[in-house]
């Protein structure tokens, strides 16, 4: 194996940059040298019939959105009873379900266009049992698939330990957008990768002068002297990792995309997404998060504009996949900690809830409306009753797109949502 | 070679630079180059009589209001209810307002008691308490996040202080009446009719024995010792009617047993000893699996014989870590060196021995948060997992630029840098040292920093840097030549 041309995707993918730390003894540095990715490629194990290059993008819409101004029940009189100030007029929204009375809020005009092309669903009245209005204790909830105690690793880390084997590096496995990894993406081995701007996943040291650049790459390199299993050769094995994780990182997300993005904040991080899928990093899961969805006062314009930013950017992040050839292999999921009471406050907002639609994107989903709306009569102290478990949508993603045992994960055997049409 | 796993005194010859340099690591955050001379001129007896010394007597004090977060009033209640008998939104709303705006306070006072903890350990003159305060913070760890009461995590933390090298039975039997833990462990709603077994449980998996020494039963049981152990605002309350006054078996013993016997049953069980004694190896000596079985042969012994002591001497731990802090063992080659820093060390010890400027406190705890040691918000009931779990791909940049920052101010999320902005003098770390030349200046820092193990081809990439700078030695070359020891891997070990 001395021609890396011959070097299938597929085997890139599996190996990666697995022989960083699984080869005792790189000689040179791993992005400077194809030949060593090619020589060490035979070596590798690869698992047939395990979809390796399945993405899954998870969209967190932190702060409690108001699923009930999404994903809007016009048909029912209680909703605009509850909400005589905030409601949409049905002459406004957007008709996704004329004999249930179900449309969407006219910012999502793009997402109603995604599901006109077999590349959106909404899953409607999700939620879990005795659910929790706090924001940090349902986030909880959410990221580690446990109502009871919610405690212990998040559900993509426990799932993505699950593909850990002993030649096998995981450690660009996930990637979190964000200053700060979510619980979701702790696993007890596989941690995520976690940066706001790639220019900042990088040592600092290098903005203070070049000179310093040669000397801390010398250091930072792992030597024939390395193979073992002592804590610097660790260490220095991160450190290795680590900066070809960079290197790469940076180098895929310089790339122009194929499409245009809006200049909103989620759109700029699902472009660097797009552009990390199309370098075809080992990287399984993706994270990012859109906040200000805690809407307890005058959140009409708030939420149209944040639907705006989510509807423009998911559309444009799909049509940037659809350029670039990778639309098949990615499926996101957009979740938010709880929805929000039935009946608006005094404010002009409205206050924390329950129940709230998940979306789902992808050409591998059922598109349009799944599951039933929540009734607005038959209500928990004025909140929604869920009917669907979210973790119904986890197990349903890991075992069926994923392809990683979904009751690893999240401790038991759930249900599989019907969301996806493989 | 075997490593030596005696616990034996070091004899004093043994004990210079590299030792007193190792045990200020271990024993605290670790010291400048002057402190370390000092304490190697002691007989290790002293050195070590001296980091044990009992701090001064009074307690560092925050200023943390313990108001901010109180059961409502008896009109607040009456409000309350009558806004929800009538279905009034509006007032339910006012409500809620006023909860959150209470609850946005105490984040911000979160934040201030984040940024006293960490300015407390780099200020402090007894950094082992520091040291040990962080240990039962992971130990009998409580996450604010549920908790939601900034003073009562204040108030827990003063409590570690308190016991820090005390009798680890007394901070025991303190914890079941610890407000914040009552609280995090839901014990606030264990009662004689229901039940909670939360806190029971935890006390017997994660505080005192260890999976696999105790059955459901016990945890049944040792729920209904505890019931009635609650919490009234700031303070501990046992209430007499809800607490299950019939006879209970825990672990073999029978008694009308309360929260405090329950605590003791479970102190006399030989396993709680080997688990406490392996929590202190863990925090005080190697990176070891956090379950005996899994630990190698050599360093269980060690553990055994620290868990026997423990017994001996009634869970105080002054005495035990006098033997180990002296022991032939902890200066054992394999031992020295091989532990990874936790973030907490990190930032601390670089703050504390290059004798940085401390920069902003809250982008320190920021940085903490980020590399994963989140101040009062440790990830779960069963603290940090720590060693190699520190370390990972994003973990690692982050604790270089943290460095980066205290040497040089330059803020790890912003691109630019006023190169004449460090306030840092490096100087001073080279007061004792004759020679400016490239070679000493390197080797007088790397076995400050690194240590003297750390082999001469780590040192020449360094060496040959300086040499390559043509006004030689100056306060700018070391502020780069600090930045680039503290970039290497082995900067994150002690």
């Amino acid at each position: 194996m001395s021609d890396p041309s011959a070097y299938t995707r597929r085997q890139f993918l599996h190996s990666g940059l697995a022989m960083v730390s699984t080869v005792s003894s790189v000689p040179i540095f791993l992005s400077r040298s194809s030949t060593v990715m090619a020589q060490t490629a035979g070596s590798l194990p690869t698992n047939p019939g395990i979809p390796e290059d399945r993405v899954l993008v998870v969209v967190q819409l932190s702060g409690g959105n108001d699923g009930l101004n999404t994903v809007i029940p016009f048909g029912m009189d209680n909703y605009y009873k509850s909400r005589s100030g905030l409601a949409v007029r049905e002459s406004d929204l957007i008709t996704l379900d004329t004999n249930a009375g179900i449309g969407l809020h006219p910012s999502l005009r793009p997402i109603h266009d995604m599901i006109g092309d077999g590349l959106a669903s909404v899953v409607q009245g999700v939620g879990y049992p005795n659910p929790i209005r706090s924001h940090f204790a349902s986030m909880d909830v959410w990221h580690t698939g446990d109502t009871l105690t919610s405690k212990g690793h998040g559900w993509i880390g426990k799932a993505l330990d699950t593909t850990r084997s002993e030649k096998k590096n995981t450690s660009l496995a996930c990637i979190n957008l964000g200053s700060q990894a979510p619980l979701a993406t702790q696993g007890k081995f596989v941690k995520p990768v976690t940066f706001d701007r790639p220019e900042m996943f990088r040592w600092s040291g290098r903005d203070l002068h070049p000179a310093l650049n040669d000397t801390y790459d010398q250091l930072n390199q792992p030597s024939t002297s390395t193979p073992g299993n002592s804590p610097t050769d660790f260490i220095l094995r991160t450190a290795m990792d680590a900066q070809v994780a960079s290197d790469r990182v940076r180098k895929a997300v310089n790339q122009k995309p194929a499409t245009s993005f809006p200049g909103n904040s989620l759109s700029r991080q699902l472009k660097m997404i797009a552009a990390m899928v199309r370098a075809e990093l080992p990287t399984r899961v993706f994270y990012v998060a859109l906040g200000g969805f805690d809407t307890h006062a005058n959140q009409a314009g708030q939420h149209t504009r944040l639907l705006n930013e989510f509807a423009t950017a998911m559309s444009a992040f799909y049509k940037e996949l659809k350029a670039t050839g990778h639309q098949q292999r990615v499926l996101t999921v957009a979740f938010s900690e709880f929805g929000r009471r039935v009946k608006q406050n005094a404010s002009g907002g409205t206050d924390h809830g329950t129940a709230g639609p998940m979306f789902l994107f992808g050409p591998q989903v059922n598109p349009g409306l799944i599951g039933e709306h929540p009734s607005l009569t038959h209500l928990d102290d004025g909140d929604l009753i869920h009917h669907t478990d979210f973790r119904s949508v986890y197990a349903s993603v890991l075992d069926n797109w994923m392809k990683i045992d979904s009751t690893a994960a999240l401790g038991k055997t759930f249900n599989h949502a019907n969301i996806l049409r493989v | 070679m075997n490593m030596d796993t005696s616990l034996t005194p070091i004899k004093p010859s043994d004990f210079g630079p590299p030792q007193a340099r190792h045990l200020m690591l271990r024993a605290g955050f670790g010291a400048g180059p002057h402190e370390i001379a000092q304490l190697a001129e002691l007989e290790p007896q002293q050195a070590i009589r001296q980091l044990l010394k009992t701090p001064s007597t009074e307690i560092a004090i925050a200023d943390i209001d313990p108001d901010v977060i109180h059961p409502p009033t008896a009109e607040e209640r009456e409000r309350f209810m009558r806004a929800r008998k009538n279905n009034d939104e509006a007032a339910r709303s006012e409500a809620r307002r006023i909860i959150n705006e209470r609850r946005a306070q105490d984040r911000r006072m979160l934040a201030d008691l984040r940024r006293w903890w960490v300015r407390l350990m780099i200020d402090t003159r007894s950094p082992l308490q520091e040291k040990l305060v962080l240990l039962w913070h992971s130990h009998f760890a409580s996450r604010h996040r549920n908790v939601r009461d900034t003073f009562l995590m204040y108030q827990q933390n003063q409590l570690f202080r308190e016991h820090a090298a005390g009798s680890f039975a007394d901070l025991a039997r303190a914890v079941v009446r610890d407000p914040a833990m009552l609280k995090f462990l839901n014990n606030d709603k264990n009662n004689k009719r229901k039940p909670n077994e939360n806190l029971a449980r935890e006390f017997m998996e994660l505080f005192t024995l260890g999976e696999g020494n105790y059955s459901e039963d016990d945890i049944k049981q040792g729920a209904r010792a505890l019931t009635g152990y609650h919490v009234d605002d700031n303070d501990f309350v046992f209430h007499d009617r809800r607490h299950d006054k019939a006879r209970k078996t825990v672990l073999g013993e029978t008694g009308k047993f309360d929260g405090d016997d329950f605590v003791d049953v479970l102190l006399d069980q030989p396993a709680c000893s080997r688990y406490i004694a392996l929590k202190l190896y863990r925090h005080f000596v190697a990176d070891v699996s956090d379950h005996l079985d899994e630990v190698p042969g050599p360093h269980k012994a060690v553990i055994q014989r620290i868990a026997t002591m423990l017994r001996k001497n009634n869970y105080q731990i002054t005495p035990v870590l006098k033997t180990l802090f002296l022991s032939k063992h902890f200066y054992d080659p394999k031992i020295v060196g091989q532990k990874i820093k936790s973030p907490a060390q990190l930032v601390i010890g670089t703050a504390r021995s290059l004798n940085t400027p401390t920069r902003s406190l809250g982008t320190l705890s920021d940085g903490m948060r980020i590399m994963g040691q989140d101040l009062f918000d440790p990830p779960s009931v069963a603290g940090w997992d720590g060693g190699r779990s520190w370390i990972n791909t994003s973990t690692l940049f982050t604790r270089q630029n943290v460095c980066t920052y205290l040497i040089t101010g330059k803020d790890p999320r912003k691109k630019k840098w006023n190169r004449n902005q460090t306030g840092f003098d490096p100087m001073p770390l080279l007061a004792n040292l004759d020679s400016h030349e490239p070679k000493p200046v390197v080797d007088h820092l790397v076995n400050f920093m690194l240590g003297e193990h750390t082999p001469a081809s780590r040192r020449e990439p360094l060496v040959k840097f300086m040499q390559d700078r043509s006004k030689g030695v100056t306060p700018d070359s070391m502020i780069a030549l600090l930045t680039l020891i503290t970039a290497m891997p082995e900067y994150q070990l002690c």
